[in-house]
């Protein structure tokens, strides 16, 4: 098992450079000066070069890669460009907003997944399964943010239930786990619960179909067990693909939370995103991707490690 | 004299036989799915936005870009405005109708493109094997390292705003996804015997990959394709609500959801109209890639 381990981390190790390398090329790709955001339209040639030799823009290419990557193992991803803070404390600040919400929507979309893929899977070919396989598809076929601008409609305009946007009253300032900031979680947890609910339903319900048409299973009724206990056996039969889906769903919403934080102003990663595209803030968008993105290896990782640790199947050797 | 007319034979027969086994092949799926009640129905819903879509300048709408100050988010089944107008003063259905003309094509455009690269990159990475395909696949890692949503928007926000941006930044996003896909088919197929009689009757690597492999694995790449068209319908409009995708005042069905998203307190029902169409596009292809995937497995 330790072996097994060690060889996943060390696969890691040229995926995360490679990660990192394709954020620090993402900056390069743009067109035009990456200092246009701050620097005055008339700008004299001198400022501009003191500028790009204070942001190291004027090294080679390799340089500036080596450079902007030994800094980031330290934990500095450089100063945003518009507000002058360290990028890295911007995005731990964001991330944990988006971490709220992931895991709100996870525990909503996981356990409404399970449950629907259960019961279809079991009832298979009748109306439930039915049922549950078109609320599955209207889960991930539904555009996320246009789902969200619904629930607002619903609930927060013509029922007036529930707030429409922010992580909380007065502002998005700390959060709490107390019914005023938990309302503000309401609606975007449910938006980003959808589509992991859909998926997940999906998997399970052809993972329980399989394994119920096994020839074990006839076994297991044939010694006299009750269904209960064949239930169980699905359970743990299936448990080894279903938590991985479900890894990389929470993998997912961690990183593709961008619309759904935009639609009701959650002050997260996503929302962070947004406002450093549109300020042209190359050095914010670089560190929130990259941070992201090795959030998502990274779980990627825990799940193939916790994979192998239940299912005794996957091989080790 | 037995020499000639055998290979002769032997090479008709390998060139005769897929081409028929296809055709018979192909025919069965057709039949099936045309059995197929929910598919055709979606079929029928596609084919009106699309039509109606390409049709639109001919269809006696209002024009989409003129406003009014003076009916500006009038109510659905308003007279003379059978779907209100948006936040303009501008018609409803002239835009949704008009919307689908960019809106499908920066939907399904990067699909496509993604299968042709795809597929190639796949099936030279599976079958040529070997260096060449560890240098692929392992690039091919390195995108999965990303949640597409977050490649797609980091992309386009490099690359600024546009719909050619857009398009190619959705399409480095499906690349990875359909090489993955053909790869693993083309390994499949690479080392069953009718390749290797190929090769052995003398076929180029090319010949082999062009008329054995590919015709074994388009239809797995395909069906999988398909299904990458909902998720891409509903990325493309994701970019631009988010204005990374077309410029006002362009009908868009992503861009009009977001320049009407201020209105959801004076005309709600209107501001939703143009996500049920990205809805309904996309759920309709959802449910068209589900009914070819089971047309397609004959053994059931």
């Amino acid at each position: 098992m330790l072996a097994y381990i060690a060889r996943r981390i060390v696969y890691v190790i040229p995926i995360v450079i490679s990660v990192a390398l394709v954020c620090f090329l993402l900056v390069h790709i743009t067109p035009g000066d990456p200092l246009v955001a701050i620097l005055p339209a008339d700008a004299s040639q001198e400022l501009a070069a003191q500028l790009r030799a204070a942001y190291g823009f004027d090294r080679p290419l390799p340089v500036q890669f080596g450079l902007w990557l030994l800094r980031a193992l330290h934990g500095d991803l450089g100063n945003s460009i518009a507000t002058g803070r360290p990028v890295l404390a911007e995005v731990v600040r964001a991330v944990g907003n988006t971490v709220t919400l992931a895991i709100a929507a996870a525990i909503i979309g996981f356990t409404m997944g399970i449950m629907l893929g259960l019961i279809a899977g079991y009832f298979r070919e009748t109306w439930i399964d039915k049922l549950a396989t078109s609320f599955a598809i209207a889960g991930v076929s539904v555009p996320h943010y246009w789902l969200g601008m619904l629930l607002v409609i619903i609930f927060s305009v013509e029922l007036n239930w529930l707030p429409a946007v922010g992580a909380g009253p007065g502002g998005s300032g700390a959060w709490a786990w107390d019914w005023a900031h938990l309302k503000y979680l309401v609606l975007p947890a449910i938006t980003t619960s959808v589509i992991p609910m859909g998926i997940i339903t999906r998997t399970v319900r052809a993972l329980t179909g399989d394994i119920l048409s096994q020839d074990f299973v006839e076994a297991l009724r044939a010694k006299g067990l009750r269904e209960t206990g064949v239930f169980r056996h699905v359970i743990k039969n299936a448990a080894p693909t279903a938590l991985a889906v479900m890894g990389l769903q929470l993998g997912y919403m961690l990183g593709g939370s961008i619309l759904i934080e935009t639609v009701f102003s959650w002050p997260g990663s996503g929302f962070l995103l947004n406002s450093a595209i549109f300020q042209r803030d190359l050095p914010l968008l670089q560190g929130t991707i990259l941070v992201l993105a090795l959030f998502f290896v990274f779980l990627n990782l825990l799940v193939d490690i916790a994979q192998a640790a239940i299912d005794p199947r996957i091989k080790r050797g | 004299m037995s020499e000639l007319p055998l290979s002769a034979t032997s090479d008709a027969a390998l060139q005769a036989a897929p081409a028929t086994k296809a055709r018979g092949y192909w025919a069965t799926v057709g039949r099936r799915i045309l059995r197929d009640k929910v598919s055709m129905a979606c079929a029928l819903v596609l084919l009106l936005i699309f039509v109606s879509a390409i049709l639109a300048p001919w269809l006696g709408l209002e024009d989409p870009y003129k406003g009014s100050m003076i009916r500006r988010l009038r109510h659905i089944a308003t007279p003379g405005y059978p779907l209100g107008t948006d936040e303009l003063g501008r018609d409803m259905l002239a835009r949704l109708i008009y919307g689908g003309r960019l809106s499908l094509v920066v939907g399904i455009l990067p699909v496509i493109l993604a299968f042709g690269i795809g597929t190639s990159l796949g099936l030279v990475a599976g079958y040529v094997g070997g260096k060449l395909n560890t240098a692929i696949m392992r690039t091919v890692d390195v995108f999965y390292a990303f949640p597409s949503v977050l490649l797609a928007i980091a992309i386009s926000g490099a690359l600024g705003a546009g719909i050619l941006n857009s398009i190619v930044a959705l399409t480095i996003v499906f690349v990875p996804q359909i090489t993955r896909v053909a790869e693993s088919v083309t390994t499949g197929v690479r080392n069953r015997d009718f390749v290797e009689a190929a090769r052995a009757s003398g076929a180029g690597p090319f010949t082999i990959m062009r008329v054995h492999i590919l015709g074994n694995v388009l239809g797995a790449i395909f069906v999988y394709a398909t299904s990458l068209i909902s998720v891409s319908m509903i990325l493309a409009a994701g970019l631009s609500f988010l204005g990374l995708g077309t410029k006002p005042p362009e009908p868009e069905w992503g861009l009009m959801l977001n320049t009407l998203r201020t209105a959801i307190y004076v005309n709600p029902w209107v501001a939703a109209l143009p996500g049920a169409m990205i809805f309904a596009v996309s759920i309709c292809f959802n449910l068209l890639s589900d009914g070819l995937r089971s047309a397609m497995d004959i053994r059931n």
